[in-house]
């Protein structure tokens, strides 16, 4: 139990990775945004992208559609985890450097 | 609600860079002095949720889906600079590596749902938990409406965009977004209210970081 408490957050990413899994069976409609634009005649407005990474949630080089919004989406998911935590972990460092001591040096119970 | 480019004027697109470049700088300073230790996975854990959740459309009526965009459970979760800044890298991601939402119109997205929808949610949560009872029911009740109106209120900042820009007349474009919003808000209700009620059974404690009485 204490492990599981230790590792709340590996669970936390486990879920999201999951999540990502389960994303080729999202809804294949358009969004509020894109089907107001549909209906209201702007949406050949909309400009394609100067570049493309992964374009479409849809990882480029893989022919399986589904394969590839998975593996589209375990990427991004991977990612944003590693980018909220280092943003978490600078910001933290740059206010301990700031007041020369750790503010919140151990967790209120 | 991911804004493309070539729907807002380069004006729009320009004021609401400003405009969020200034609320995610004023974040960074805020949340300097909040971060607990705590927090460093919980923003790591809650930026992948939200962006997997994103990927999730749900099917809403006649042909239309809407998805997470998470205003109200980053606020509920982490405070609202915190939120804010990890809706901000969601929103960076999907625009400069998914090509979901323009560039240029990452400013207006950003505004949108890291700053108002992240605001509307922390406002409309915390002012609900003051005045109900400090029960788990309050709290989902909270969180519903917190998340339900911080979309809502996204998508007529959306329209008023887009009706600025000259795109579509405010007469159009308001009811337009608001109706269809007021469905996919239900919608991000609901799965804020599930992941609050997971984490109430799981890790009460994360939940207890952020109450209202310790802003």
């Amino acid at each position: 139990m204490d492990k599981l408490r230790k590792y709340w957050w590996l669970i936390g990413l486990l879920l999201a990775l999951g999540v990502a899994v389960l994303s080729p069976l999202a809804s294949p409609h358009p969004d509020g945004l894109e089907r107001v634009a549909e209906d209201e005649g702007f949406l050949n407005q909309a400009q394609d992208a100067p570049y493309q990474i992964i374009p479409d949630y849809s990882f480029p080089g893989i022919e399986n559609e589904a394969l590839a919004t998975v593996v589209a989406g375990l990427v991004g998911t991977a990612f944003l985890f590693g980018l909220g935590y280092a943003l978490a972990w600078l910001l933290r460092r740059r206010s301990e450097r700031a007041t020369g001591s750790p503010q919140h040096g151990t967790d209120a119970p | 609600m991911h804004i493309p480019d070539g729907f807002i004027s380069t004006g729009t697109a320009a004021a609401t860079w400003l405009a969020s470049a200034g609320s995610v700088g004023y974040a960074v300073r805020r949340v300097n002095r909040e971060l607990s230790e705590k927090q460093i996975p919980l923003m790591g854990v809650t930026a992948a949720f939200v962006f997997a959740a994103q990927m999730m459309n749900f099917t809403v009526a006649g042909g239309t889906s809407g998805h997470l965009l998470g205003g109200a459970l980053v606020a509920i979760l982490l405070g609202p600079w915190a939120g804010m800044l990890v809706l901000t890298s969601v929103l960076a991601v999907q625009a400069l590596i998914f090509q979901d939402g323009g560039l240029l119109a990452l400013g207006a997205n950003v505004f949108n749902m890291a700053v108002v929808g992240v605001l509307v949610g922390w406002g409309v949560y915390t002012t609900l938990r003051r005045l109900l009872a400090d029960r788990t029911w309050a709290m989902m009740v909270s969180g519903f409406v917190a998340a339900w109106l911080s979309v809502f209120v996204a998508s007529l900042v959306a329209a008023a965009e887009l009706a600025i820009s000259g795109t579509s007349p405010w007469l159009v474009a308001l009811p337009a977004m608001g109706l269809v919003h007021v469905l996919i808000g239900i919608g991000e209700g609901l799965i804020t209210v599930g992941v609050l009620a997971l984490l109430q059974v799981a890790r009460p404690d994360l939940l207890a970081l952020r109450q209202p009485s310790n802003v």
